[in-house]
């Protein structure tokens, strides 16, 4: 900005903005905080010092089987992700490379198929998933994220393939690159960032979803949105082991969120605000 | 370059996705569009007939219905008013000259990330606990009674929760449109004696106004099929006090096992939902043209 802008006034400005921002961030701060906390410490009453015990991690992992909803998780959430782009990637390529009449159509159609409430189909998914025994397997709820998912997929890299300019391919071919020259040393180089996006943007919203990963498992595919879940009987106050398998469960997906913060918006609006 | 033979690879290359999508998208729907005819128990499967629309009729005599609705309708308003108005405010805020900028967008954006049943369980045990949670503490500090959320406020308390979690979405759109108004556009209006509050109201919010739109219809996609907030923290109680449409409709399906009126619950909710998508269409489909 050409303004100068006083150091005062800055400094002003800072204070204001960090008390809202660790307000905002408090609930995530005090459940990393309560989870190395021993259990009576965790309910008796407000403290931001811990005692620093690895206890209810160790707990976690010994007597909930952490380990398994994790894996879970992990396998459910890239494998979506991975099978989706599978799927996705010669679609939005060929949309954005060689649009036909109905391009748009296709595209605005592939939008609202998102549009549909995942409650409207929760009685015929559950009954085929029974039907078909793929109540509480990994790779039923694979699919399932998959199919939700695949829209966002193809329009977040429609959005990026259509920036790469069509010109850069014509002077590729003035210099004499065959077909497969183009594609490996000028065409992908491009395409990479916006397809890693996608990916991280997408193993987010697959890890983070809710409803049928809740619905359609019980013990042995259950991700992490269903173990944490199983927190929610009340059998007793267990904060510190629930802080802890909180934290475990959204660590890793909070680091890549903040990787991705630019991105999140591209894909999450359709490309209507960038 | 759009031969015949680029154009025939073109649509080949598309066919996995759309055959994909178009199943996905018909035979669920349909099959909850029979079911929705049909009197279908789980506990009595043999015994299964048409019953016409009286599915349509029972869900709609039924006062849980109304009261779902309404639910619905509260938390889609409520945690749009909370997230608009602070998401504007935020993004006011963090557009100014701040020092460590990058490590306050971390923190704010940070709630996006936790997932549903984490951020409801937290919110629910850690701060609102009536005996043990961190309000009732500063309610103990100050001397006054502490408040018990879900028993008193449950509805209000589910909305800010969920605000809690979409907070984060609007103030990131709303920033990234503001970064976008231009300087110098600012600048003039500011040496033309512009005060704040006239710049506000006639420079940026109209230039926000189309991320404004985008952030009321997405989230409202998603507000509406609000679940794993109200699975883990209320159950849909006291009696129906926190029961939207997608709980009525999971209550009915999977605790009450009758399939056509769930059915007629969904097919319900797929009128709601698009009436609001055709509307985002619209806002997405402009931006297409450009």
């Amino acid at each position: 900005m050409a303004r100068a802008v006083s150091t005062r006034t800055k400094i002003g400005w800072t204070i204001a903005a960090w008390i809202v921002a660790l307000l905002i961030f408090f609930p995530i701060l005090y459940t990393i905080i309560t989870s190395f906390k021993t259990e009576p410490e965790a309910i008796s009453g407000f403290s931001l010092i811990p005692s620093g015990t690895l206890e209810s991690y160790w707990e976690v992992q010994s007597r909930y089987n952490y380990f398994q909803p994790f894996m879970n998780s992990v396998i459910i959430s890239v494998g979506s992700t991975v099978l989706a782009l599978l799927v996705g990637i010669p679609a939005a390529w060929s949309m954005a490379f060689s649009p036909g009449r109905f391009t748009k159509d296709i595209l605005m159609w592939m939008l609202s198929t998102k549009m549909m409430p995942a409650v409207a189909v929760l009685v015929p998914i559950y009954l085929l998933f029974r039907d078909w025994g793929l109540l509480d397997s990994r790779i039923g709820l694979t699919v399932m994220l998959m199919l939700i998912n695949l829209p966002i997929v193809v329009w977040m890299l429609y959005t990026y393939f259509r920036e790469i300019p069509g010109e850069i391919l014509e002077a590729a071919r003035m210099d004499g690159a065959t077909l497969w020259g183009e594609i490996v040393y000028v065409l992908t180089p491009m395409a990479v960032p916006g397809i890693a996006s996608t990916l991280l943007l997408n193993i987010i919203l697959a890890w983070n979803e809710s409803f049928w990963t809740i619905r359609l498992t019980t013990v042995n595919a259950a991700p992490l949105t269903a173990f944490i879940t199983s927190f929610s009987s009340p059998q007793g106050l267990f904060w510190a082991k629930l802080s802890a398998a909180s934290t475990l469960a959204i660590a890793p997906i909070l680091i890549m969120g903040w990787f991705s913060q630019r991105q999140l918006v591209r894909g999450l609006t359709f490309g209507a605000v960038k | 370059m759009a031969t015949r033979q680029t154009r025939t690879l073109a649509r080949f290359m598309m066919a996995p996705s759309v055959i994909l999508l178009l199943i996905w998208m018909v035979v669920p729907l349909a099959m909850t569009l029979w079911f929705s005819f049909l009197n279908y128990n789980l506990l009595n499967p043999a015994n299964v007939s048409f019953g016409g629309l009286f599915n349509y009729r029972y869900f709609y005599t039924d006062p849980a219905f109304f009261q779902s609705i309404w639910n619905t309708l509260v938390i889609v308003v409520g945690v749009l008013l909370i997230t608009i108005i602070g998401g504007i405010a935020l993004a006011l805020l963090l557009d100014q000259p701040i020092f460590g900028q990058g490590i306050v967008r971390i923190l704010v954006i940070s709630p996006f990330f936790v997932m549903p049943p984490v951020a409801a369980l937290v919110w629910k045990n850690m701060l609102m606990n009536p005996s043990y949670g961190v309000f009732a503490d500063i309610a103990h500090a100050l001397g006054v009674q502490p408040v018990d959320w879900f028993a008193s406020f449950p509805l209000f308390s589910i909305v800010i929760i969920v605000a809690w979690q979409w907070l984060p979405f609007a103030t990131l759109i709303l920033l990234t449109s503001l970064q976008s108004l231009d300087t110098e556009q600012k600048e003039a209006a500011e040496m033309d004696g512009a005060g704040f509050v006239s710049r506000f109201i006639y420079l940026t919010l109209p230039h926000m106004a189309r991320a404004i739109t985008v952030v009321i219809l997405i989230q409202t996609i998603f507000l509406l099929g609000i679940y794993a907030e109200i699975l883990v923290t209320t159950n849909g109680g006291p009696g129906y006090a926190t029961t939207n449409l997608p709980f009525l409709i999971y209550r009915t399906a999977l605790l009450g096992y009758d399939i056509g009126g769930a059915s007629a619950g969904g097919i319900i909710a797929v009128v709601l939902a698009n009436i609001v998508a055709i509307f985002l269409m619209r806002a997405v489909g402009k931006n297409l043209d450009r």
